[in-house]
């Protein structure tokens, strides 16, 4: 198995060549063009145009009773296009909705498609066998001859999608308006359903009428994870759509009894697994980190406020206190505050003596911001909102972790520079604005 | 006191800005809008109010050739709009996109340029300073490089204002600009109003707070299912108007009502 894995990727064999350069750039064109019906929210489209495929191959076959892939693919293409126009009557003159009528062209046109191979099967043409495997793909199969016709189409979507992606983004996010400007909508969403299709009939071979849908929506899916910006996401479907490709071309040559189309959609699966777990911004574990880092950042400098609010009960900020101290004022788990110390004495935020501990200059500086956004915070909302003073605390408890000195030098200024807190207490002064004041 | 304007020697040729003749648009063999007919002379500012299902929107995209219409002429300028799409720029509805799509403000503006593009050629130099400068007219050039999703309601009706205002045409036809924005964004709308009106231009809204409709514009349409009153709003903003365009039931006519007899 290595061995024939190695034997893949060192290229000798000509053939794995043809075939690799296929299924990359026909992975590629469909994971582009895909991501159009997906922004369209028309996704299930894909699905049924790869069905409506089906016997336009069959048909091209029987007629013309050859494999030029010429033909069948013109074949494909014409009933692509009967199927779609199809779709679209019954939206636009019936009373059928859109999602009934994908269903409805889908079981049909498969259905004639599937009568039309039993038919071949029984035919005595020696060129017949194969047919098949366009039902779940078979990448190994595909020759020269197939990836240069193939490879031209899919070069010819991506063409279509650089040359007029200005006015096909305009249409996909705001078709009337592309109306209202007196563009030819009409003519550019023919020219974006012509390059789905090719890339839909092209990628037959590789993935299958039944997975097709797969092909043309996981990398979009997957590329949304990591960036906002189309031009990015349209490049990252090309590569996600691309790597599927090629792996799937890969293990279609190790075990060339197994259909293609189910492994690309392990292997997009993968992608798209990954991205949305991993992708920086949106995905899961980076979301789960920022999150947890707020959790902590809140439970320490609640810890930090928590002495300097005992400190000056005693009149001494850096007396040594117990954990148990600690608790007794403020309400937290005993695991968030061990962990909470232990964060905060690796920072040097506080020292240890005895099993107790005390805020060290930098700690009390930083217990010092804490305790005066959040009493600038109550002040705010009792005269400027008008809350009660029992009530702002809360809300104060939240604000105290979100201020920026930005913010806090507008409050303050505000508020007339205030000193003492609606409770009465003293709000502390910020050490490096009065620093710079002495200046 | 108005006579004192009425100079008739120094009154400059009004043109007709729009004018709609029989319109009439079906909506499944059932009739929306029927025989409407009206003119809009240049420079003004028009509201068009009317129940929910009156046909507001349904005229707006009517006229502006986006939904079919039954019979009925529609003219601006004295032309087709075919002959006429540059000088006419449309705002739809907020929701009617998704603002969920990966674009940023600038380029969303940059789309009102593209009624003057070929084929195959893109936005120029001139093109993006005209966006520039529109996303300054209303305020949002700080947000030039923001995603579409990450604006509030207000900032986004502003971005589609900007996007209008780049088309740099003579008459503006708005579908609820003022639906669901701040105050600020209500305010900064009406300023960017008057600026337009100030240049001679005509704006067209399709508008839902009767309050406001005397202090936002000179004049106004009211329909219900056909056109009930069309001219100055000091002339048909009336009780009896409304009370006609509303069937009597409109819990803020009274309200209106008043209002008007306090102006009075």
């Amino acid at each position: 198995m290595l061995e024939l894995f190695i034997e893949f990727w060192r290229l000798t064999d000509p053939n794995v060549v043809w075939v690799l350069s296929g299924a990359i750039l026909l992975g590629s064109s469909t994971g582009v063009l895909g991501s159009f019906l997906f922004f369209r929210k028309r996704s299930l489209i894909g699905d049924a145009l790869a069905h409506a495929a089906l016997p336009g191959v069959m048909s091209a076959f029987i007629l013309f009773q050859t494999r030029d892939p010429l033909v069948i693919l013109s074949g494909a293409i014409i009933s692509c296009f009967i199927g779609f126009f199809f779709i679209d009557y019954m939206v636009k003159h019936t009373k059928i909705k859109e999602d009934s009528a994908l269903a409805i062209v889908l079981s049909l046109f498969f259905a004639i498609g599937i009568f039309e191979l039993t038919y071949i099967q029984k035919l005595e043409v020696a060129s017949k066998s194969g047919l098949d495997k366009i039902l779940f793909g078979q990448a190994a199969a595909l020759v020269q001859a197939d990836v240069i016709i193939l490879g031209i189409a899919a070069l010819l979507s991506l063409a279509i999608v650089a040359l007029f992606y200005d006015k096909l983004r305009l249409i996909t996010l705001d078709r009337q308006f592309a109306q209202s400007l007196g563009m030819n909508v009409a003519f550019y969403e023919l020219l974006l359903t012509f390059s789905i299709v090719l890339s839909v009939v092209i990628g037959l071979q590789i993935f299958g009428v039944v997975l097709m849908a797969a092909a043309l929506l996981f990398p979009v899916a997957a590329g949304r994870y990591w960036s906002d910006s189309l031009p990015c996401i349209l490049l990252l479907c090309a590569i996600f759509g691309a790597l599927s490709g090629a792996a799937s071309a890969n293990i279609s040559y190790l075990a060339p009894q197994m259909p293609t189309g189910p492994w690309m959609v392990v292997m997009s699966s993968i992608i798209f697994f990954i991205s949305m777990c991993f992708a920086p911004n949106r995905g899961a574990l980076m979301r789960y980190i920022r999150i947890t880092n707020q959790a902590n950042r809140s439970n320490d400098e609640n810890l930090l406020r928590t002495f300097y609010v005992i400190g000056e009960r005693g009149n001494s900020f850096t007396q040594l206190l117990a954990p148990e101290q600690v608790l007794s004022v403020r309400n937290m788990g005993v695991k968030v505050l061990r962990q909470s110390i232990n964060r905060m004495l690796k920072k040097h935020m506080i020292e240890r003596e005895n099993m107790c501990y005390r805020l060290t200059d930098k700690g009390l500086n930083e217990a010092k911001k804490i305790t005066r956004y959040h009493r600038l915070w109550e002040l705010y909302l009792t005269q400027r909102a008008n809350i009660s003073p029992n009530l702002v605390h809360e809300s104060a408890e939240d604000v105290e972790h979100m201020l920026t000195p930005e913010l806090e030098r507008r409050i303050s200024e505000e508020l007339g520079y205030p000193e003492q807190d609606p409770h009465g207490q003293i709000i502390p002064k910020n050490d490096q604005l009065s620093g710079g004041n002495a200046l | 006191m108005n006579h004192l304007k009425l100079t008739p020697l120094k009154v400059r040729q009004v043109k007709t800005a729009l004018k709609v003749q029989d319109l009439t648009m079906h909506y499944q063999q059932k009739a929306v809008l029927s025989d409407v007919s009206f003119v809009i002379p240049e420079g003004k500012s028009v509201a068009i109010i009317g129940p929910n299902g009156a046909g507001k929107s349904t005229l707006l995209k009517g006229m502006m050739g986006l939904i079919p219409t039954a019979s009925g002429e529609v003219s601006f300028f004295g032309q087709a709009l075919k002959k006429k799409r540059l000088a006419v720029a449309y705002v739809p509805q907020r929701e009617e996109i998704d603002w969920d799509f990966p674009i940023n403000v600038f380029d969303v503006v940059l789309m009102g340029r593209y009624g003057k593009l070929s084929l195959f050629s893109r936005p120029n130099a001139e093109d993006k300073a005209i966006a520039s400068q529109a996303l300054e007219q209303v305020g949002m050039e700080a947000f030039s490089q923001r995603q579409i999703s990450q604006l509030s309601g207000g900032q986004q009706q502003r971005v589609f204002l900007a996007r209008a205002l780049a088309q740099n045409a003579s008459i503006y036809l708005m579908d609820e600009p003022f639906a669901g924005v701040d105050m600020a964004t209500e305010k900064a709308i009406i300023t960017l109003f008057r600026q337009l009106q100030a240049a001679g231009k005509t704006v067209v809204c399709v508008h839902h707070d009767l309050n406001t409709v005397p202090d936002y514009f000179d004049w106004t349409l009211m329909i219900n299912a056909r056109l009930v009153a069309s001219g100055p709003t000091q002339d048909v903003f009336t009780p009896d108007n409304l009370n006609k365009t509303y069937n009597g039931r409109l819990a803020l006519l009274t309200e209106v009502t008043d209002r008007l007899h306090k102006t009075a």
